[in-house]
């Protein structure tokens, strides 16, 4: 909403600076975005009248003029416009003068004949022929404004000596979306009077019943509907006052009738159309959604498929407006339109909303409806039309005004109760105070009851109420405490500590923490190569997803990553490892979702392989004490490499899967080299996580160290070895380690030599020799007999 | 005798002082005070002296092999001195080449400031809460008192997953006020940070999938003022002792009176610049007092308990901390723009 300071003017005196008006309207709710001094635009600028012109000596088309612009002598201007005479009176930039859009004016030769300035066209100015329908476009503006004194400053004759206020009026304020609301907060927010004005209408006689006939077939949608008749229109422009605020407000003036409707919008909030009555078949309005197939061709000129859903103002035969968007070509005013039907109405925000959208013209009176408008406002609208034709004398009003209202509006009351309001705010405003804030707002308390005027919808209960207070007692002038809300103390919870550690730990080991999307594209499936009928593919859909690459939710954080990991890839980032703790959503028989964390790490680069990232998940692991973890070979997983992919588990709990991606999948996500992936679930590693550590006394006795080299067949895995071996040593057996697997010189084809060290260790006393060669024979004796491995 | 020890005394001084490592001392310990050594030798000699030069002779000798003994010594611990010296400068490194660095992850931006924000309420004895993201219309829009057509649940501006509109993707993190009521005992002092869903296309400034922060206070006697109180903290804890705040009146369905909560430009100190365009304060939450229906609606007689909330969004509090000029940056995750994070 861009408001007018002059036209605000008129209904309240507020002299403060722009800053100020703009910082106290903001603090008082009516969030101010900009303000600017039209003003500034330009300067130097006057009002000349063209005194002799003479032939340009080295020009065949310039003139030299001598302008009076209101100085001692006159100006000397050259001039290579064709449409100035003498006696004119146009606009003069002088000396150092400024156009808008940063033009500055200095005196200077044209062709060897010194000219003190320009004189300018409407558009120099800044204008339109919209403003100033009487002039040409590709000439200088030669100024019909009636007696001008040449030296009058051309900002006071344009209006440009005005400041526009632009305002972000909040959805629930509708009333504010007018000239006479915002002129009713600031009188509040400034202590001043607001001066309202009741329009008067003179009437020419007759009755507009005598011509009109108003019936609303859908009485929701259309509340009320307000009309007055207008005859022995003349069309022409409007005056240049009413032009000036027009444009101040961002409003475009067209003809006076138009442009009347569009000043009653802004003024009082309330859209208003009008109709050549000619055009109206029949003489009859009839609101209704539109038939099957109707088409109309609107104001722009295009034509507009009406769907069932859309209101519409009809005659007998056909749409002529759509109600609260835009009007139809075949009642527009034109030049010589005779009879105007002037519409105020009310009609449904919601159902305007979605007319405006279906048809993608949101317009300033859709963009008013939609927020649903005060029905009580019609009919002071369409007054003020009336009385502005008979101040413009562009036509004579017909008595009478047709009125339907299909159902009466309820009153709205709320108890006035300030010791709730203080006991909301945490303040201690005395009740004389609230009312004093109430009362220029309409919301003066009869008593301790609030009637709530019709223009203010958006107040129904105490709260509200209670915000009317607070907004003119200044929200800053409301006391900071600290009181209320004893917390349960907790702070992080198990879980959120667990999750936060996850990440430091993955940091700790380079990993960089990504965010993806939740959303993912159906395609992506089929780059992870899930098979058709696999579970994952199952996914929540949405039906109305920004584009098929957002639109389902993912079961899986793989294809995320991937996505991730190959942008760094071909962004030639080197040697990347990323990590993001994110949701996945399976969908439940409710409708909602299962959604669950997981831990997706990612890695390419030099040094990284199968074990460095599975080193980099153990250490994780470890980190999180999740212990007694246990590495399957997978070769099922269609996004992993059958070779070098594991599922990973405690006992018989399941907590995710690790390895090299597939060189398909990688190709699929655009990337040439070895990927590296492992998508841990974040509930199954909390639940597996190892108690707090308690302290166990240091060992007393020395223990015995002995390696062993074991011959084994090839199929033979480590993991199958150490578990043999773990189980073979018994108690005394402390720990197991790999060191080395072997192939080549001196072992047999098929076979191959896997090193371990195995610590022996007794808390009884120190472990003999031979006890230790009893373990180690256990050991022997199982791995022997389980796996046919024996010793080197 | 005399003369032999004094020649024996000077000859072997020479040599000791001319030893060049403690091998070559050894040997010359050996040559003069070993068993078979050359002053051991002059001892045995001693026997043939008569008895008045013995003990003067004997106390010769002695002497000579304590100050032999002594030179020996403060010789080797030269040369040992000398050797650790050597050792030592051989070992020199280039101090100025690299060390073995371990590059060390970096966790994103947006999550830096959400720590900041989850330690600062922590703090101040909220707990923290999590919440679905697939989310009944009914928690995200009716029981926050928004009407039922209201435009934010338009099918453009909310993803939905039934045709009846009924579920949808949460457009914001509020929806969890109500469970917050629904599910925990009064009195409430909660955050709820999370991802939430909107309409919008990509652009520097938008993206379908952002981050909110919610809180939630709810208990007897709870005003605007605590708002106040509890925000004014929030900032002093985000933005350091002193930043100056103002609330403006706003609106939001789920609460009333509602604000918003600006703090003064840093660029500018309020006069007004670039950064806070010109305004010089810069938005950065929406809050206000619980609705008295949003209450009712969760079974909390608004007549016995109040309350207060806010919601701010993550990214542009990001953005804005770190000078990111491009929303897209945030989610394209690519690791030029992460490590700037460390």
């Amino acid at each position: 909403m861009n408001l007018s300071r002059k036209w605000l003017h008129e209904f309240v005196e507020v002299d403060v600076n722009d800053r100020d008006f703009a910082e106290a309207m903001t603090m008082s709710g009516s969030k101010v975005e900009v303000t600017e001094d039209l003003s500034r635009r330009m300067h130097g600028v006057v009002a000349g009248r063209v005194l002799s012109m003479a032939r340009h000596e080295n020009s065949d088309h310039m003139w030299v003029c001598q302008v009076d612009a209101g100085g001692a002598a006159p100006l000397q201007i050259v001039t290579g416009a064709q449409n100035v005479r003498e006696g004119d009176t146009v606009p003069v930039a002088t000396d150092g003068s400024l156009l808008p859009g940063g033009v500055e004016i200095r005196t200077g030769l044209l062709r060897g004949v010194e000219s003190q300035g320009m004189l300018c066209s409407l558009k120099e100015l800044g204008l339109t022929l919209h403003d100033y329908p009487y002039a040409i476009e590709d000439g200088i503006w030669i100024l019909e404004e009636g007696d001008v004194a040449p030296g009058t400053d051309i900002r006071t004759i344009i209006g440009a000596d005005d400041h526009v206020v632009e305002f972000e009026i909040t959805p629930n304020r509708p009333d504010c979306l007018s000239v006479i609301g915002l002129a009713r907060e600031a009188a509040a927010t400034f202590g001043k009077p607001l001066r309202l004005h009741t329009p008067e209408v003179k009437g020419c006689g007759g009755d507009i019943r005598e011509h009109v006939r108003i019936d609303i077939d859908d009485p929701v949608l259309c509340p009320r509907y307000t009309a007055r008749l207008v005859k022995n229109v003349t069309i022409g422009p409007s005056p240049a006052w009413m032009r000036e605020r027009l444009r101040n407000s961002g409003v475009r003036p067209i003809n006076n009738v138009v442009d009347i409707t569009n000043y009653v919008m802004l003024e009082y909030g309330q859209p208003m159309h009008a109709f050549d009555f000619s055009c109206v078949e029949g003489g009859h309005i009839i609101v209704r959604t539109a038939r099957p197939g109707e088409v109309i061709r609107t104001l722009d000129g295009n034509d507009r498929a009406l769907t069932e859903n859309m209101l519409c103002i009809c005659d007998e035969s056909k749409p002529v407006c759509v109600a609260g968007v835009m009007g139809g070509a075949n009642s527009e005013i034109v030049g010589d339109t005779a009879m105007v039907l002037f519409e105020s109405a009310n009609f449904d925000g919601t159902s305007v909303r979605r007319t405006a959208a279906a048809l993608n013209m949101r317009t300033d009176a859709s963009s008013r409806y939609e927020k649903g408008l005060d029905p009580a406002n019609t009919i002071r609208a369409v007054q003020r039309a009336c009385e502005l034709v008979e101040l413009l004398g562009c036509g004579e009003v017909v008595d009478g005004v047709i009125d339907v209202i299909p159902a009466p509006f309820p009153e709205t009351t709320v108890p006035f109760e300030p010791e709730r309001i203080n006991a909301l705010l945490g303040t201690d405003i005395a009740e004389e105070a609230m009312r004093t804030y109430l009362a220029p707002l309409g919301l003066a308390p009869q008593g301790d009851v609030i009637h709530v005027p019709s223009w203010r919808s958006d107040v129904s209960l105490c709260a509200d109420i209670a915000e009317e207070v607070a907004r003119f007692y200044g929200y800053n002038n409301i006391p900071c405490t600290l009181s209320g809300g004893g917390s349960s103390g907790e702070g992080y919870t198990p879980v959120q500590k667990f999750e936060d550690l996850s990440g430091s730990l993955c940091r700790a080991l380079g990993y960089d923490e990504i965010i993806t999307y939740s959303f993912i594209s159906p395609a992506q499936y089929d780059r992870i190569r899930l098979p058709a009928d696999s579970p994952l593919r199952v996914s929540k859909k949405i039906l109305n997803p920004l584009g098929e690459d957002s639109s389902i939710m993912r079961t899986t954080t793989l294809p995320s990553l991937l996505e991730i990991l190959c942008r760094n890839y071909n962004n030639r980032n080197r040697d990347v490892k990323l990590y993001e703790l994110g949701k996945t959503y399976f969908p439940r028989p409710d409708g909602l979702a299962d959604e669950n964390k997981a831990l997706t790490l990612g890695a390419y680069g030099e040094g990284m392989d199968f074990f460095a990232f599975k080193g980099d998940v153990e250490t994780i692991l470890r980190g999180l004490r999740v212990e007694g973890v246990r590495f399957v070979a997978e070769r099922e997983n269609p996004a992993y490499h059958p070779g070098r992919c594991a599922r990973v588990y405690v006992g018989g709990e399941y907590l995710g899967v690790m390895g090299q991606v597939h060189p398909l999948v990688a190709a699929n996500f655009g990337a040439d080299c070895e990927l590296y992936a492992a998508e841990l679930k974040m509930d199954a590693l909390f639940a597996a996580r190892g108690a707090e550590p308690v302290y166990r006394p240091l060992p007393r006795f020395p223990a015995i160290t002995r390696d062993l080299a074991l011959l084994c067949d090839e199929d033979v895995s480590v993991g199958s070895l150490t578990e043999c071996i773990r189980r073979g040593g018994g108690a005394l057996l402390r720990s197991v380690e790999f060191f080395d697997v072997y192939r080549g010189k001196g072992i047999p084809q098929g076979k191959k030599s896997v090193a371990f060290s195995l610590t022996l260790r007794s808390d009884e006393g120190t472990l003999t020799v031979e006890h230790a060669e009893e373990a180690v024979q256990n050991v022997l004796a199982l791995l022997k007999s389980e796996l046919n491995a024996v010793i080197r | 005798m005399k003369e032999q020890l004094e020649a024996l005394r000077e000859a072997s001084r020479a040599l000791i002082d001319e030893a060049v490592d403690v091998e070559a001392l050894e040997a010359l310990r050996v040559r003069y005070l070993g068993k078979k050594g050359e002053l051991t030798a002059l001892l045995k000699q001693m026997g043939k002296l008569s008895a008045e030069e013995r003990p003067v002779m004997g106390q010769l000798a002695n002497r000579i092999r304590g100050e032999l003994e002594s030179r020996l010594e403060e010789r080797r611990s030269d040369l040992a001195a000398r050797a650790q010296e050597e050792k030592l400068r051989e070992e020199t490194v280039d101090v100025t080449i690299p060390g073995n660095v371990t590059r060390l992850g970096v966790k994103h931006p947006m999550n830096t400031v959400l720590d900041e924000i989850k330690e600062a309420f922590v703090s101040m004895g909220f707990d923290v809460l999590d919440g679905p993201e697939v989310e009944y219309a009914d928690y995200n829009f009716t029981r926050l008192n928004t009407p039922a057509n209201h435009p934010a649940r338009e099918w453009t501006d909310t993803f939905y997953f039934e045709e009846d509109s009924s579920i949808l993707l949460r457009t914001q993190t509020s929806a969890m006020q109500i469970h917050a009521m629904e599910e925990r005992e009064l009195p409430i002092r909660v955050i709820i940070p999370g991802r939430v869903y909107r309409k919008d296309e990509v652009d520097a400034t938008h993206s379908p999938m952002f981050h909110q922060i919610e809180g939630l206070v709810v208990d007897r006697g709870v005003t605007m003022a605590d708002l106040k109180g509890t925000l004014n903290l929030l900032v002093e804890k985000l933005y350091g002792k002193g930043t100056v705040t103002r609330f403006r009146p706003h609106h939001f369905p789920f609460t009333e009176p509602s604000c918003e909560m600006d703090v003064q430009c840093h660029e500018c100190g309020g006069k007004g610049c670039r950064v806070c365009k010109g305004e010089g304060w810069i938005e950065i939450l929406g809050a206000g007092v619980v609705h008295p229906k949003v209450l009712e609606g969760c079974g909390i007689d608004p007549n016995v308990y109040s309350g207060w909330a806010f919601g701010m969004g993550l990214e542009r509090l990001a953005l804005r901390r770190f000078n990111i000029s491009d929303l897209r940056l945030i989610f394209e995750n690519d690791v030029r723009f992460l490590e700037q994070f460390r």
